[in-house]
This record gives C-alpha cells, sequence and structure tokens, in this order.
C-alpha cells in the first residue's frame, strides 16, 4: 500500500525532495523507483529490513551514491547536476553521522569536529577550540576532547560523530542506523539526544534505521522501504495502524516463511545426499 | 579449453586496461588539482606534503641506507674480479659510481621506498575507505583527492629523489670500504677516481627516475587504497597490489627513461 502524495510540491518549498531514484549494483536491482518528500524541520525515519535498500537510498540523498534514474533536490539544489563548488557550499550545511561513525582514526576526538571548522570558516584557533568544546559538550562528551576513536566505547563514538556533523550547525542531520549495535539503555539515549537536538536547533533530519522502538521514539513520519520501493510514509500512528500484510509483518516481528524454509532446508538435504548415493551404486 | 584460455587471457587483458586507465584518471585529477586548485580556492596543503615527505623518508631511510652500502660494496667486489682479468681494477671506483647513480640506487631506492611507504599509504586509505573515513570527508565537502593524493604524491615526489641522492652517497662510501678495506685500493686514488667518473649528468639522469618512481609509486598507492572494497582482507590485497603493481611499474619507467636519457646522450 502507498500512500498517495498530495498535491505537487514546488522543490524550494521542501528540504529534501526525491524523485524516481533508481539503482542496481549489477544484475541486483537495490532502489526501483523511490519518491520521498521531507519537510523543514520534521524529522523523516526511514524503516527496512536488511537488505531492503535503505542505506543506498540514504547514501543516494546525501550524494554519495550517483543513481541509475531519478533525482535529488536537497533545498532546492539538485545535487547531481549542481557545479562542485556549489555543492561544495551545500555540504557545509548538511551533516552526517555514519553507522561505523566513521571518524577519522589519526585524529583526536577535538580534531574530528575541528576538521569542518578550520576547512569551511575562517575563525581563529581559540574560537575553533571553543565551539569544539560546546559540540562535545552538547553530546556528553566535555573532557573528551584529547582522546582517540580507539579509545572510546561504541555509544560515545556514534555521539562523537554527532559532534561533527554538528559542527558547522547544519540545516539538515543525516543518520545512518544511529542506534545499530548499541545496548537498549545507550540506544535510548543516542534516541533522547536527536529529539534534544531537533527541539533545541530545528533541524531536518533523515533517520534510516531498522530499531523500530528508536523508530517510532524519533520520528515525525516513517518510511517503509521494502526490495527497493517506499511501501508507505506517514505519521508513526497511520503506520501502526496500516494493515498491509508486509508493513504488519515488518511491525509485528514475523519471520519469513518459516515452513518454506523448512521445505528448502530437506530439499538441499536430499540434493546433498543424491551425489553420494549415486556414487555408491 | 582454448576458448576458456583465450577468454580468461582477454578478461585479464580487460581488467589490466581498466586499472591502467583509473590510474590516469586519478594521475589526471591530482595533476589538475595541483596545478588549477590554488587558483579555484582549493591550494595545495604544503605542510601536509612536508609532513608525508618526512614521514616517507623516515620509514625508508634506515633501510636504504643499509641496502645502499651493501650493494655498493657487493659492486665494487664484483667489478673487481671481472676489471682483475682485464688488469683494470683501477677503474673499480668508476664503474661503482656510474651503475650506482645512473641505476642501482633509484632503482633500488624505488623498490624499498614502495615496500615501505607506499604500502603504508595504501593499507591507511584502504582502511579509511572501508572504515567510511573517506566517504565521511566527501560529506563534509572536503575532497579526498586535495586533501588525502595530493600531499601523499608530493611527499613521495620529493622523498624518493632525495633518498636516492643520500643512496647513492651511502652506496659509494659502501664501494669505497670494500675497495680501501678489501681491494687494496687507496683511499685517496677511489675517491678522486670517483670524483673524476662522475658527471651530472649521471646524478640528474638518477634524480629524474627517482621523481618519475616517486610519482608512480604515489599514484598506485593512492589508488589502490581509494579502489578498497571489504573488509581487512581487502586492505591486504591492496597493500600487496600496491608493491607488485609499483615495481613491475617503476622498472617498466626505469627502461623508458633510460632509452631517452640513452638517447639524448647518444
Amino acid at each position: 500500500m502507498t500512500v498517495a502524495a498530495p498535491a505537487p510540491r514546488a522543490t524550494d518549498d521542501l528540504a529534501i525532495r526525491v524523485c524516481g531514484i533508481h539503482k542496481s549494483f549489477g544484475d541486483t536491482v537495490v532502489l526501483a523507483g523511490v519518491d520521498l518528500e521531507v519537510e523543514h524541520g520534521e524529522t523523516l525515519v526511514i524503516l527496512g529490513g536488511s537488505g531492503s535498500g535503505k542505506s543506498t537510498l540514504l547514501r543516494c540523498m546525501i550524494g554519495l551514491e550517483k543513481p541509475d534514474q531519478g533525482t535529488v533536490h536537497i533545498q532546492g539544489t539538485d545535487i547531481f547536476a549542481a557545479s562542485e563548488s556549489r555543492l561544495v557550499r551545500l555540504r557545509q550545511r548538511l551533516g552526517m553521522a555514519f553507522q561505523s561513525s566513521a571518524l577519522f582514526g589519526s585524529m583526536t576526538l577535538g580534531q574530528n569536529v575541528d576538521l569542518p571548522l578550520s576547512e569551511f570558516t575562517e575563525l581563529p584557533e581559540s574560537t575553533r577550540e571553543i565551539i569544539v568544546d560546546i559540540k562535545l559538550a552538547l553530546v556528553g562528551l566535555e573532557g573528551a576532547v584529547d582522546r582517540l576513536p580507539a579509545q572510546l566505547s561504541g555509544g560515545m563514538k556514534k555521539r562523537a560523530a554527532f559532534a561533527r556533523a554538528m559542527a558547522l550547525d547544519p540545516d539538515i542531520l543525516f543518520c545512518d542506523e544511529p542506534s545499530a549495535g548499541l545496548d537498549p539503555v545507550t540506544a535510548a539515549g543516542l534516541d533522547r539526544l536527536l529529539l534534544q537536538l531537533k527541539s533545541v536547533f530545528g533541524i531536518t533530519m533523515v533517520v534510516v534505521t531498522h530499531e523500530l522502538a528508536s523508530a517510532f521514539a524519533i520520528a515525525d513520519r516513517l518510511a517503509l522501504i521494502h526490495k527497493g520501493r517506499v511501501l508507505i510514509t506517514d505519521t508513526p500512528d497511520k503506520v501502526r495502524a496500516c494493515t498491509d500484510p508486509i508493513v504488519r509483518q515488518f511491525l509485528d516481528r514475523e519471520p519469513e516463511e518459516i515452513e518454506d524454509s523448512h521445505e528448502r532446508f530437506r530439499q538441499f538435504m536430499l540434493d546433498e545426499d543424491e551425489p553420494g548415493e549415486s556414487g555408491d551404486g | 579449453m582454448f576458448a576458456d584460455a583465450l577468454g580468461r587471457t582477454g578478461a585479464l587483458l580487460l581488467d589490466r586496461l581498466a586499472e591502467t586507465g583509473r590510474l590516469w584518471s586519478l594521475a589526471l585529477i591530482a595533476g589538475r588539482q595541483t596545478l588549477v586548485g590554488p587558483f579555484r580556492g582549493t591550494p595545495v596543503r604544503v605542510g601536509e606534503a612536508c609532513r608525508q615527505v618526512i614521514r616517507s623518508g623516515n620509514q625508508s631511510l634506515p633501510l636504504v641506507s643499509l641496502i645502499a652500502a651493501l650493494i655498493g660494496g657487493i659492486l665494487a667486489l664484483q667489478s673487481a674480479y671481472q676489471l682483475r682479468q682485464l688488469g683494470a681494477e683501477n677503474l673499480v671506483a668508476d664503474l661503482v659510481a656510474i651503475s650506482v647513480t645512473r641505476e642501482l640506487a633509484p632503482l633500488m631506492t624505488a623498490i624499498l621506498v614502495a615496500g615501505r611507504a607506499g604500502s603504508a599509504i595504501a593499507a591507511e586509505l584502504g582502511t579509511m575507505k572501508v572504515s567510511e573515513e573517506i566517504d565521511a570527508l566527501t560529506v563534509i565537502g572536503v575532497d579526498p583527492i586535495s586533501y588525502l593524493v595530493v600531499p601523499r604524491i608530493l611527499g613521495l615526489l620529493i622523498a624518493v629523489p632525495c633518498l636516492t641522492l643520500f643512496a647513492d652517497l651511502i652506496a659509494v662510501v659502501g664501494g669505497l670500504l670494500v675497495g680501501v678495506l678489501v681491494l687494496d685500493i687507496g683511499i685517496g686514488t677511489y675517491m678522486a677516481d670517483t670524483v673524476a667518473s662522475l658527471v651530472m649528468e649521471d646524478l640528474w639522469g638518477g634524480v629524474l627516475k627517482a621523481f618519475v618512481f616517486g610519482g608512480i609509486i604515489g599514484l598506485v598507492a593512492c589508488q589502490q587504497g581509494l579502489s578498497t572494497r571489504g573488509g581487512a582482507q581487502a586492505v591486504g590485497r591492496s597493500t600487496t597490489t600496491t608493491v607488485v603493481r609499483s615495481i613491475v611499474l617503476i622498472i617498466a619507467a626505469d627502461l623508458f627513461v633510460t632509452a631517452l636519457l640513452y638517447v639524448r646522450n647518444a
């Protein structure tokens, strides 16, 4: 079930507009025509199972992966048609927290957060140091400025990645699986951090996750992606009430076709036995 | 059977051609960033390039010194063995100096740098690639080519010629030690012969070769590092490929540059 989009909006009115994105790797179709719109100041959570194409969609949205077809407009700029200099200026208004945190391993946390500031501002070093301290305090990592990423726990790395993503006070924050691999308490802490960032700074957020609890806790709208297509885009309450069988299967955490799996396993074992039997004969 | 072998050879050839294309493409992009970048607001990171010179130099200097001294000594012994039969032992110093400066020092230094600094660059960039650090740079708006690749290539373009000049000196000293201590050549005679036999063109020819080899190592290492896909195993593969491919290209380029210098001097 795909909820019909309301009347088309002007691209400039939206924070992000994704139109007809197709992406394949070899023969594998990962995205098969994705359309999404993100309003200014809203948090859109992209939900989906493993291999559903949600991370590829996020990479297309931020310009790390060029789609085979379709367009992505961020704040009215077509990111795959824009000039390099325009793209660099646009990127300064975006932040991204990677699934693996992607902190620069050879730099301290302070240097990681300082990198966007030293690259794109004319601020003196003393001012940048103050900003770095503020950003680290924002994510609860005050006093960790001289620590290396290797000395941090998984949750602290994620927080540090948020601090770096927030360094230039971005308009839009992209997060890839922010709570993946974390214990429930740390994951809930990150959810709260995202909500705080949104309430304090009014940032537009696009969060990719497969964690249902996190998704419902932070989303203004949810988009459920399955086999490269968006099944539904709506508010958490409406998604929860959706009766589409695939949506229900995902939300109710029902495993895939157990009987078929058993049958496939039985068939596999039979196939394995056959060469031995013929060999004996 | 024959068709299979032909198909595999063709696929390998296409793969190598594509690889060469990617190498040239990186060379063009890095060259454009170095030459045009400063006029478009992305200046060359001179500080980082200097750090790379020091890093590559420090990594390779002890090994280059040791091998250069040994090669100088070996060359003196081998040439003395041959020259004695012709009664021309007085040419040992000339032979050592010329073969070291024109050929052995640049070649040997480049091979050692490929093994030490080239592999280290490939491993570093490969690890950054698989841990999404390169993507993070791109998203921040920092061009990975100008931030990572250009300083590393510039670093090697400077470090390899400097190491080669140093290797020239150490190899001559190695030859001198063997000449004086084993072959009973007077120290003054050996030094005078060395100075008399060397012309500036020998030295500059070697430096030119080292410059080309430095570029090759930097390009191959950066290209392999940035094209790493997968996990730790892929990083190991990129590192090994960097060393093997650099050595093959260095030797091929050596023939090319030697031929150019020979034709020019003929």
